[in-house]
């Protein structure tokens, strides 16, 4: 994007090729029909005018060969689109394993972001080039949407809930962030730029901003000033459910059935505790709806998911070669 | 013209105020939604030279935010909606099908008060002060974060439901009772197959909006929390709510137009509509299909794969019923008598913006590409080349086809066919630029957009300077109509030579709509004797 004019934006990621042929496919589609409509009804308008003033048209009713053809081409193209754009979003909505991620918390009328290293960023997000990011993204306040045009990626930010998005840069520049969900007031003000740069760049990046403590770290002194560790140990007479190694496994309930301990399960866990209790312990966890902000809570779960293995530190989760 | 008609039968402002005659009726809500229609459009004015330059330069964000949300609710709840239903099918149904009212004329009455009395709720929210939550009152926003008239807003497109409801109520129950004497259902003229399967979206739909709305006020005033998650709602959950009213109510918005225009089509080219049948269960296909495709309002809101492939699944399918309409009316013309005459001019051109807004709505429901135009000016673009292209141009091509029944006169045939070529372009250059801003990333709803992009400016100016021409072809209009109500040359009862009940009665027709019950012998459309 930027200074020129232009009809199409920026291609900056893996997906916006497949995304904009899928939209070219259908731009031909769409100009073929309009054209033959437009062409059709003037001719027959000019051809049939009337000449006479009493003169009327034949009695023609139909024809079912037509209606069979006119209904049958339609339905096939239509799932062809269908089936086009089910694979591209299904390719958008499912990030490769291996992604750096990126939580992003979503504030009337800012975007605020803290990498895993503990840099955090506002209105801005930098990224290396070609490597997958995963966005763990949230909000504090109303509903909010993350969108990055040249990414062609978006995706709403839920307040109570994570959501995830995907993308992989392949072009260095600085590309528009845009609040897409309308929020109130300054909604046409909640934007920003994501940073796409080379890998070595994006090393030194993070070396001259190093902050004090990564996000888990941080999420361990939470953790602590939290008070969660005097239930939540690794000791036999624990009051709840140790941590460690919870995150991406399945989790057997009091009510019997079971639920995958994702980003989603750990959040709820944390706000609304009673929800769904982990069978074997009490009801004894209070509420942190409203009680924790969401940049805390972000730090929480970075934390949380980096306990892989029992008494394992807070560096588990850092990626390699950022320290 | 004759002597003693509907218009001059009684006098003075009770026989208005209290009248039962569906066509007295329908000219109220002509006076009224016509009002509404200056409201939104000043409001959609504002929107366009605020965009006209990239910078909030010419109101603050809140002023902002408050003309798109009037601009919205005033045109959805109270244009939209009513326009052709409540005034053309009001004034048609009966005259139509040969009765001499709808079933319950007290009942369409007091849809007019309940209508009245919604706007006054929108009026009174406006002039104090407004509301910006967008007409889609999404949650938390609009009960947690705005501090504008969402109650008040709120309640008025409430009430004004129930002038919907009714409405439908009475269309079903005067279609199925009240057919003249051999108007089997299969000589029903188009116009009132389609208002049938848009009274079935009105009595089935208007109640969820009708709750959902009154969710809204209970959680903003008595907290009950429904959608608020700090009060352990789900704001997703609104969004269900809402689109599973609002979604057909698109289609409450656009098949009266489609019922106008297979009329316009028949009696401008004399002869009947092809695919009668296919076009009449197109109608209802539609109404059955909109009610199942809600979800496709949501596909970034991270439902699951499963609802989203579902929705895209079934958003496609319910465009297939449109296109057979499209090339059924093209077909038509096919060795037809045709006349451009000034409806005809809006009907042709509701055949060719429509197809780019029908074909454009399969874009949306291809969920890849959504993702990236979701929430932006591609979906304003598409919407009103559905809603503007579609069905305000039906609006106005219906009006000007029965405008000589309703009023008796003749208007300015020149003037009339002026004003249509005039509306054709202006909607053009207003609406097409916003499909290419839409795709270039540009978020609706925004105040301001960034300086840099330089399309974006072009794009916008150019759109802002279609708006003032689109203005200019709907004020034509307002103008020598009105001039034909006074001063315009006596229609005589059938001045297109078109075929159908309600051109065998006077213009304007008397009270009782029929001197003497009309018997029907033949199909809808029957201007040659059978072709075989």
């Amino acid at each position: 994007m930027g200074g020129t004019f232009r009809l199409f934006p920026e291609q900056a990621s893996t997906m916006a090729g497949r995304v904009d042929n899928l939209y070219f496919f259908m731009l031909a589609v769409t100009v073929f029909f309009s054209v033959l409509v437009a062409t059709l009804v003037v001719v027959l308008a000019l051809k049939y005018r009337r000449r006479k003033a009493d003169e009327v048209g034949a009695n023609i009713h139909g024809s079912t060969a037509l209606e069979v053809i006119w209904t049958a081409i339609p339905l096939l193209i239509s799932m062809v689109m269908f089936v086009w754009g089910t694979s591209v979003y299904f390719a958008l909505a499912k990030p490769p394993a291996e992604a750096l991620e990126v939580y992003i918390v979503g504030k009337r009328w800012m975007w605020k972001a803290q990498h895993l290293t503990g840099h955090r960023e506002i209105n801005q997000l930098h990224v290396p080039v070609g490597t997958p990011v995963k966005l763990l993204i949230s909000s504090e306040d109303v509903i909010h949407s993350y969108y990055i045009p040249a990414f062609r990626q978006k995706i709403d930010a839920v307040p109570g809930k994570t959501t995830t998005m995907w993308f992989e840069a392949n072009k260095p520049g600085s590309y528009q962030l845009f609040c897409a969900e309308y929020c109130g007031t300054q909604h046409s003000g909640m934007i920003g730029k994501v940073v796409a740069m080379e890998p070595r760049e994006y090393q030194q990046w993070l070396t001259a901003g190093a902050p004090a403590g990564t996000l888990t770290s941080v999420g361990e002194q939470e953790f602590a000033t939290l008070g969660c560790v005097t239930c939540h140990n690794d000791r036999d007479n624990a009051r709840g459910p140790s941590l460690a190694g919870v995150f991406g496994k399945p989790q057997q309930l009091a009510n019997g059935t079971t639920v995958m301990a994702d980003d989603a399960y750990l959040r709820e866990s944390i706000l609304n505790p009673q929800a769904k209790m982990v069978q074997g312990y009490q009801p004894l966890m209070p509420t942190y709806q409203g009680q924790i902000s969401e940049d805390a809570l972000v730090t929480l779960l970075a934390y949380i998911k980096s306990l892989d293995t029992p008494g394992a530190t807070h560096d588990a989760a850092t990626p390699a070669g950022t320290h | 013209m004759p002597a003693v008609h509907y218009l001059n039968a009684t006098h003075g402002p009770a026989s208005w105020f209290f009248t039962r005659d569906h066509k007295r009726i329908a000219l109220l809500y002509l006076y009224s939604v016509s009002a509404f229609f200056l409201v939104g459009g000043i409001f959609a004015m504002m929107i366009r030279l605020e965009l006209a330059t990239p910078r909030g330069d010419l109101m603050s964000a809140e002023t902002y935010n408050k003309a798109f949300t009037a601009h919205g609710v005033v045109m959805v709840f109270f244009f939209l909606i009513p326009s052709i239903p409540a005034i053309l099918g009001n004034f048609l149904v009966p005259l139509m099908i040969g009765a001499k009212d709808l079933a319950f004329p007290r009942i369409n009455l007091l849809s007019w008060y309940l209508y009245m009395a919604g706007a006054l709720f929108g009026v009174a929210a406006l002039v104090s002060g407004g509301v910006d939550t967008g007409w889609t009152f999404y949650t938390p926003y609009s009960t947690a974060a705005s501090n504008t008239h969402v109650v008040l807003t709120a309640m008025g497109a409430f009430i004004a439901g129930f002038s919907s409801i009714f409405t439908g109520l009475n269309f079903i129950v005067t279609i199925h009772t009240m057919r003249a004497p051999g108007m089997t259902w299969d000589r029903l003229p188009l116009f009132i197959w389609s208002h049938y399967a848009t009274s079935l979206i009105m009595m089935l739909g208007t109640p969820v909006i009708a709750v959902t709305l009154l969710m809204i006020v209970l959680e903003r005033t008595l907290r009950l929390g429904f959608f608020n998650p700090t009060l352990g709602g789900d704001p997703v959950l609104f969004q269900h709510l809402f689109w599973f009213y609002s979604h057909p109510a698109v289609y409450i918005m656009v098949l009266p137009g489609m019922g106008v225009i297979s009329e316009l089509i028949a009696a401008f080219s004399r002869k009947p509509v092809f695919g009668y049948k296919m076009v009449a269960m197109a109608s209802l296909g539609i109404a059955l299909i909109s009610f199942l495709v809600w979800g496709h309002h949501m596909f970034t809101t991270s439902q699951s794969v499963l609802a989203a492939v579902t929705f895209s699944f079934l958003s496609f399918l319910v465009a297939i019923p449109s296109a057979i309409k499209v090339f059924n009316w093209t077909a038509t013309l096919y060795r037809g008598s045709v006349l451009l005459a000034s409806p005809m001019l809006y009907a042709l051109g509701f055949i060719g913006l429509f197809t780019i807004g029908g074909i454009t709505g399969l874009f949306l429901a291809a969920i890849g590409l959504d993702i990236h135009v979701h929430d932006t000016y591609f979906v304003i673009a598409h919407f009103h080349y559905v809603m503007v292209g579609g069905t305000l141009l039906a609006y106005l091509g219906g009006m000007h086809y029965w405008w000589p029944k309703i009023t008796g006169r003749l208007y300015s045939e020149p003037w009339a066919k002026t004003s249509a070529v005039i509306v054709f372009v202006g909607f053009n250059l207003t609406f097409f630029p916003q499909f290419v801003l839409g795709y270039m990333g540009m978020p609706r709803r925004y105040h301001a957009y960034p300086v840099e992009e330089v399309s974006w400016q072009v794009l916008n100016l150019l759109s802002s300077a279609g708006a003032s021409i689109l203005a200019l072809g709907l004020v034509l209009p307002a103008i020598y109509l009105t001039y034909s109500a006074f001063w315009g040359r006596p229609a005589g009862p059938n001045p297109w030579g078109a075929y159908g009940l309600e051109w065998d009665t006077t213009s304007p027709p008397p009270t009782a709509n029929f001197e003497v019950t009309p018997i029907v012998t033949k199909p809808a459309y029957y201007y040659a004797p059978e072709e075989h």
